[in-house]
């Protein structure tokens, strides 16, 4: 039965990703990459990826849409005719490197062969090791935040350096001449998102501080907290618009979150380092090396939600609160 | 080939052919957005890849369970790797984004033909 449910799933996914490709309007490819997004979370979960299905809906389907509409708003709608003379050189080019991609994919472990060669080198190490050395049950939180904490800090980073460039490209300080329009007042006329926005943003933000200090025992952790409380602070400048939201939550707040977030993960790092350890080695922390490994992973999780936070609503209010040349309309 | 070989290459199927749409869309569109579209399609199929590698038969995900004995768990380093990839995606997607609205805004336009001609 899940075999039928996972090929229907990934039928849609492509016939989605056609839709996508042909739609000549860009509001629906918009909408329709959100669907996109939702069906892969469902594939992935079905695929035994629950912490990965969480961040793809949180993230994908939730934050990449409104990112994304709200780019729209500053360009145009409608995309003009495909590049003629191109067209035919690239789907000889497409149709090839699928087939040699498709006769490559005979020659991979099918799925779920066990003896594939990616389960026997420190898979089962992690497997074996987390309950002794950290004390709870998530491997997938163990390995992010501990055994492969390095390769986090450089995410973290990356969104980091990725949210200050997005800002500096879209400069807060835009002119405020007759030419740009004024800024939209949100939602706020509007009775049913009001009224069921008002009731979910609280649940949301409940949910997020859930995800966020629950993500050692159960599918969660500082990216996937991050995201849905982005999300919540998203939906909030939607109903009540860019001003009030600012107002509530200043840009240099989000900006503070941002580098305390990261800051607070390099910061661990240094005073493992300063305590006698190497660079980001938890068990020095404390006396008991799985008691301080916990200290640790709880706090580098907080820098993390932190800093994706953050990141990710400055990044939303650098495109929300831009407003559109009235001659481009 | 049996019934069991076709299902257990269709996701890497799949992955070959969302690979490929993106790459299209990238590669054959004029438009910069859709190619950004196409760009994050090219994205989505590499991660079903990493995430279909993680599977084991009779897995359950990687989130250990006490008292029971023999469980198998799926692979948890795939999903690490694509966890944090997803996040750093939808960051760059909007550095990307950003650009193309300073374009706009400065050209009037996000066609790379219109974009050519008036350079």
């Amino acid at each position: 039965m899940t075999i039928i449910f996972s090929l229907f799933l990934l039928s849609l996914l492509v016939v989605t990703a056609l839709a996508m490709i042909r739609t000549t309007n860009l509001f629906v490819a918009a909408m329709l990459m959100s669907i996109f997004s939702l069906l892969m979370a469902a594939n992935f979960f079905i695929l035994d990826a629950a912490d990965v299905a969480l961040t793809e809906a949180a993230v994908g389907a939730g934050v990449t849409t409104v990112i994304f509409l709200s780019a729209l708003r500053l360009t145009s709608q409608h995309e003009r005719g495909p590049l003629a003379s191109r067209r035919w050189i690239a789907k000889i080019v497409v149709v090839v490197t699928t087939m040699l991609l498709l006769y490559g994919t005979f020659d991979k472990p099918r799925l779920g062969d066990p003896n594939a060669p990616v389960h026997l080198y420190v898979a089962p190490y992690y497997l074996e090791n987390t309950e002794a050395l950290m004390g709870f049950p998530n491997v997938v939180t163990a390995v992010l935040s501990s055994f492969r904490g390095y390769d986090t800090l450089g995410e973290v980073f990356v969104v980091f350096i990725a949210a200050v460039g997005v800002m500096f490209i879209l400069d807060a300080r835009q002119g405020k001449g007759p030419e740009y329009e004024m800024p939209e007042a949100g939602l706020k006329h509007h009775l049913i998102p009001r009224a069921v926005g008002a009731l979910l943003i609280p649940f949301m933000l409940l949910f997020g501080l859930y995800v966020q200090f629950h993500g050692e025992y159960g599918p969660g952790g500082g990216f996937q907290a991050g995201a849905i409380i982005a999300t919540a602070f998203i939906l909030y400048a939607l109903l009540e618009g860019e001003k009030t939201a600012l107002n509530a939550f200043s840009r240099n707040a989000q900006m503070v979150l941002i580098v305390c977030g990261s800051s607070l993960y390099g910061a661990v790092g240094v005073i493992c380092m300063l305590k006698g350890g190497t660079f980001l080695d938890y068990s020095v922390l404390l006396d008991d090396p799985v008691a301080g490994r916990q200290a640790g992973i709880i706090i580098i999780e907080l820098g993390v939600g932190m800093a994706v936070c953050g990141a990710l609503l400055s990044i939303f209010h650098a495109f929300a609160a831009r407003r559109p040349m009235v001659a481009n309309r | 080939m049996s019934v069991a070989d076709l299902t257990g290459y269709f996701n890497h199927v799949v992955f070959a052919i969302l690979l490929m749409l993106g790459f299209y869309a990238v590669i054959a569109k004029g438009n910069l957005i859709k190619k950004l579209v196409g760009l994050s399609i090219f994205q989505s199929a590499v991660f079903l890849m990493y995430i279909s590698m993680n599977k084991v038969d009779g897995g359950t995900a990687p989130i250990l369970q006490k008292n029971v004995v023999d469980q198998i768990y799926s692979n948890p380093l795939p999903q690490v790797l694509i966890l944090t990839a997803i996040v750093v995606g939808v960051a760059t997607l909007s550095l990307g984004l950003a650009i193309v609205v300073r374009i706009h805004e400065r050209y009037g336009s996000i066609e790379e033909r219109e974009l050519l001609d008036a350079d």
